[in-house]
Order: structure tokens, then C-alpha cells, then sequence
């Protein structure tokens, strides 16, 4: 039987859920907000919300400082070619894991999880001596590398249980049809799979962007994406929060709308499997 | 052409040995049944013989020609799945077409085999939609359309009906039959149920723990099984396995007689017992007769038969139909 939903328990709802929406989305809003306010309004006690003078000052003084278009770019290749290089490795991972497991594959896949259990700053040392040695410190395929590497966990599990949602009869069926490898990959498994390997590459993508932990540790300033180009404005330059909070916004801007565009395959992607 | 020849077959998962060394000739045209209870190894037999599984020892012969390791696609066998395996992104269809692409047909061809194929299955008003806006019986229905069009030497069947309900079943059945009969390709026919064996096949492959218990026409398998196993599983309701002095002093370590063999009396009898549950079907009445120093014994008689719960009533087996077996558990010929 359906549950029975008044009209005023669904007003509480919604208004509940409007109230955690607005809460969690509230430091976005702020950063927004302040970055159209002078350094003194900024700071000013009480804060003020829409009272103040809008001001695009700090994206002149911004633009101005730094070559956003550069930083941007980096972030792009970085982001897009990590998760390119991820798929290309994780397909067939995934694929192999899904299709013809051995005994070992589940071992390895809680293997591979595990690796994400152990903090980054603990393998720093080590992976920072390799970059020095590999001259890859501060350069856009080194740091592609190692996000690529640090994601491909996350990859291999989502595409893994994607895959594992496709019934083998029906790849069977296309090896009865006659159907070679590749048109079998092609005409039948490949379109099945499709909307799963959008959304992790997605995912991956945003998961690479945001990613802030190696990308300021490996880079200095040839390579450095938008995560940099955000802490370049809080310490360095004392605490400038207009212009802080300009620099963050510039740098969430393209990953907020790529994520507004493609919520639906978000959405689809984080709570895969969850319900059959 | 489709003639299928196994020999010394085995395979392996591990160290576990799912079919022992068998040898099985099918005919060309031949509806074979492959038929025994969960485990058995019967799918596991038909995908040996498709080619989705590699076989472990022995061979394979299509044709007369070695196909052990012919690829799936290569073998000139289709097969319907007992979960449809349609693919669910495309239409009607694009599924019964899909393997005359793949065999590089071009689209007008494709398009006049499809039409043909949807017209002999009740398809033509389905063409266009999804396996997924189809019911369960339709669904089938383009899983043996994706089958017939590409004309292969050998329709391989893993159970295809048992996702249906009864009353779907029992025309499927038929339709199957009467598809094998148009064609007059070689069928193989994997079932758990011994009713659609009995009723469809040219020949039964009885199997259990991965060995044929017996090959032969169903009337045959009826008449004389090769032993105790066969003996109770085809046939329904299940035969009479009886140990014990009765069987002793048949010269017998089991003696088997077949619900249908007996002839009932209120009076007399060679065997007397009490009526437990009494099934009236209208045509038939089957009793379940607990009989002292025996069990309990199946017993069908008339529908008419007056017996109720409690009765005592007589059981004498015709004496010609019963079968004896020995210690090994094989049919001793009389």
C-alpha cells in the first residue's frame, strides 16, 4: 500500500527540505556574495547580504593579478585528461572483473578501495622524491598521473558495479547471434553501459577539479590548476576576502555549471545499485 | 544439416567434475531432450555444445566437422535463453534482425526475413516497440524470432518456459513443437519438468551428476528404465520404488511399479492398505495408500473410484509392468 501524504506534511517537507538545501548551499552563496563586496564591507560587522555597494573591483584586480585563462586550462587538461586515462585503464579492469572474475577479483577490488583508506600526506614524501627524480614536479602530465591514479579506485568500482548490472545472458545471446568481440562491445554492450561510463567519468571529472591536496603539493606555477589559483589569494597576499572570494568563484563557476547541466546523470551515478 | 556428435565430453569448474565423460549423438532433425533435476549438468551440457563454455576433454563435432574450439558465433547454433536475453535498447525489431546483421545481410534482405519471422510468431503489431513494453510470452516469442531467421543447423533451448505461467507454458509448448515440426531442424531442449520431455521430445537425455542415466524415445524411457533413477524420475506421478521382502521375493533389490499399473478393489487384492489422501481430478483419482510392510503407494484409479480418507482398499500390480532392479540399482530383464 502507498504511504498516504497530507498536503500539510508535504508543505513541512518541502520546506525542510529547501531549509537543508539553503544550509548546505549557503557557503557557495556567501563566497558569491562577498566577492561583489569591497574589503571593508567584507569584513563588516554585522555582515551584511545584499546592502552593500556591488562591486566588480575584485575580478578586475583579479583578472588583473593572475592569468585565470591559464589556470583554467590547466584544471581542464588535468581534470579531462585524468579521467580519460582513467576510463581507457578501467574499462577493461572493470570489464574483466564483471565478466570473467577469477578468484581473486573480489580481493582485489576491496584491495584497490583500500588504498583510498590511507591518507594522502602519508605517501607525499615518497611520490614528491619519484616527481623530483621522474622530472614531473609542476607538470601537467605528472599531476594527470597521479589524480588519474588516485581516482582509479572510485572508477574501477563504479564501472565495475555497472557492468555487474548487465545480465551476461544478453552478451551470450550476441556471442549466439553471431557477434565478433568488437561488434559485440560495440552494438551491445556499449550502449548498455553507456549512461554508467557518463556518469563516473563525470563524477571523476569533478573529483579531479576539486582535488586540492596533490595538486598544491606538486605544483608551482607552470602546471598549477584552479585549486592554486584559489590558495594564491589567502595566504600569500594577507586576508583579502573580497578578492579570495572572487578567485573562488571564478574557479567553482565552470564545475557548478557542468554539475547543474548534468544532474540527472549525477544523481544516477552516486545512488547506482542502490535501488534495483 | 544439423547432426551434433559429443565424444568422451567432459568439464570441469575447478576441480569439481560437472559432466563425466559422455559420448551423444543427435540427429540431424532430431527434437532432443536433455532433462533431470537442478544440478544435473543439462545447461551446463548445451552451453558445452553452443560453445559458451570451452569443454575440459573430448570432443565436438558439428556436421561431422571438429568444432571444439570453434568460437559461439562461428558454430552455426542458436540459442534462446531462459531469461529472453533480448537487448533491451533496441526494438523488436532491431533484436530478430540483429544477427542477420552481424551475418552482413543487407538491409532489404533483413528487413523481408524480419517481416517473414513476425508473421509466423504474432509479432507484426510489436515490431516497433522495446523488449520491455512487451509481456513475458511475447518476449519469447522474439527470443525464438532472433533464433529462427538466421536458419542455424540447431536450436539450442535452455529452458525456455520456465518463466512463463502454466497456461502460457502449455501453449508454448505447442508452439514449440509445432515450429520444430515446420522446420524440421535439429532441437536440443534443456528442461528440469519430465511432462514437456514427455510430450515434445524425439529423444530424452536423462541426466544426473553430470552422467547419462539413459537415451531413448520417451516411450521407451516409460517402459523400461535402465534403473532406479530413471524409473522415478520420468513418469507422473512418480513410480513406486519398493525395497524389502516384496521386492526379495521378486528376485529384486527394488521393484518398481508405476501408479497407473495397478488394478484397485475395495475387496481383495495382493497388497491391502489404508486410504490416506484421496486427489480426485474428475477424469482420474489418484490415492495415496499406506500399505503395511511396504510404505505408502501411489495408486491412480478411475474417477468414479468410490475411495475416501480411511478406506481400506486392495492393490494387486499388473505383473507384466513390474520392474525389477538390483543391487547396483539396474533394470534386471525379465
Amino acid at each position: 500500500m502507498a504511504r498516504a501524504i497530507t498536503n500539510n506534511r508535504k508543505i513541512i517537507n518541502t520546506t525542510a527540505a529547501w531549509l537543508i538545501g539553503l544550509l548546505i548551499f549557503f557557503p557557495i552563496l556567501w563566497t558569491i556574495l562577498t566577492s561583489f563586496k569591497t574589503e571593508a564591507q567584507a569584513i563588516a560587522s554585522p555582515p551584511l547580504f545584499v546592502g552593500f555597494d556591488w562591486t566588480l573591483e575584485n575580478y578586475q584586480v583579479v583578472l588583473e593579478r593572475s592569468n585565470y585563462a591559464r589556470f583554467l586550462w590547466n584544471s581542464i587538461f588535468i581534470a579531462g585528461g585524468s579521467t580519460l586515462l582513467g576510463i581507457l585503464i578501467a574499462v577493461p579492469a572493470a570489464w574483466s572483473m564483471a565478466f570473467v572474475p577469477s578468484k581473486k577479483t573480489k580481493d582485489i577490488l576491496l584491495w584497490m578501495l583500500s588504498t583510498k583508506m590511507l591518507p594522502a600526506v602519508g605517501v607525499l614524501y615518497p611520490i614528491y622524491l619519484l616527481f623530483i627524480k621522474m622530472g614531473l614536479l609542476d607538470s601537467i602530465l605528472g599531476l594527470t598521473i597521479v589524480l588519474m591514479l588516485i581516482n582509479l579506485p572510485i572508477i574501477v568500482w563504479m564501472l565495475y558495479t555497472y557492468f555487474k548490472e548487465i545480465p551476461v545472458d544478453i552478451l551470450e545471446a550476441a556471442r549466439m547471434d553471431g557477434a565478433s568481440l568488437r561488434s559485440e562491445i560495440l552494438y551491445v554492450l556499449t550502449p548498455m553501459a553507456l549512461p554508467g561510463i557518463a556518469s563516473t567519468m563525470l563524477l571523476n571529472f569533478i573529483l579531479a577539479w576539486n582535488e586540492a591536496f596533490w595538486t598544491l603539493n606538486l605544483t608551482a606555477a607552470k602546471a598549477a590548476p584552479l585549486t592554486a589559483f584559489i590558495a594564491s589569494y589567502s595566504s600569500p597576499e594577507g586576508l583579502f576576502y573580497a578578492k579570495l572570494s572572487a578567485a573562488s568563484t571564478m574557479a567553482i563557476a565552470p564545475i557548478l555549471v557542468l554539475g547543474w547541466f548534468s544532474q540527472k546523470q549525477l544523481v544516477r551515478g552516486l545512488t547506482f545499485g542502490a535501488v534495483k | 544439416m544439423g547432426s551434433i556428435t559429443l565424444k568422451k565430453v567432459t568439464k570441469s569448474f575447478d576441480k569439481t567434475e560437472v559432466i563425466r565423460p559422455l559420448d551423444l549423438q543427435i540427429d540431424d532433425g532430431e527434437f532432443v531432450v536433455f532433462v533431470g533435476p537442478s544440478g544435473c549438468g543439462k545447461s551446463t551440457l548445451l552451453r558445452l555444445i553452443a560453445g559458451l563454455e570451452d569443454i575440459t576433454s573430448g570432443s565436438i563435432e558439428i556436421n561431422g566437422t571438429d568444432a571444439t574450439s570453434v568460437p559461439p558465433a562461428k558454430r552455426g547454433l542458436a540459442m534462446v535463453f531462459q531469461s529472453y536475453a533480448l537487448y533491451p535498447h533496441m526494438s523488436v525489431r532491431k533484436n530478430i534482425a540483429f544477427p542477420l546483421k552481424m551475418a552482413g545481410l543487407d538491409k532489404k534482405e533483413r528487413e523481408k526475413k524480419v517481416t517473414d519471422a513476425a508473421a509466423v510468431l504474432n509479432l507484426t503489431d510489436y515490431l516497433d516497440r522495446r523488449p520491455g513494453q512487451l509481456s513475458g510470452g511475447q518476449r519469447q516469442r522474439v527470443a525464438i524470432g532472433r533464433a529462427i531467421v538466421r536458419e542455424p543447423d540447431a536450436f539450442l533451448f535452455d529452458e525456455p518456459l520456465s518463466n512463463l505461467d502454466a497456461a502460457l507454458r502449455g501453449n508454448m509448448r505447442l508452439e514449440i513443437a509445432e515450429l520444430h515440426q515446420t522446420l524440421a531442424t535439429t532441437m536440443i531442449y534443456v528442461t528440469h519438468d519430465q511432462v514437456e520431455a514427455m510430450t515434445m521430445a524425439d529423444k530424452i537425455v536423462v541426466l544426473q551428476a553430470g552422467v547419462i542415466e539413459q537415451v531413448g524415445s520417451p516411450m521407451d524411457l516409460y517402459r523400461e528404465p535402465a534403473n532406479v533413477f530413471v524409473a522415478g524420475f520420468i513418469g507422473s506421478p512418480a513410480m513406486n520404488l519398493i525395497e524389502g521382502p516384496e521386492a526379495k521375493s521378486r528376485g529384486a533389490k527394488t521393484i518398481g511399479v508405476r501408479p497407473e499399473h495397478f488394478d484397485l478393489s475395495m475387496d481383495g487384492g495382493e497388497w491391502r492398505g489404508v486410504v490416506g489422501v484421496s486427489e480426485h481430478l474428475g477424469s482420474d483419482t489418484f490415492l495415496r495408500v499406506e500399505v503395511e510392510g511396504i510404505g505408502t503407494l501411489t495408486a491412480r484409479a478411475d474417477g468414479e473410484f468410490p475411495a475416501r480418507h480411511g478406506d481400506t482398499v486392495g492393490l494387486t500390480p499388473d505383473p507384466e509392468r513390474i520392474h525389477r532392479f538390483d543391487e547396483a540399482g539396474l533394470r534386471i530383464s525379465s
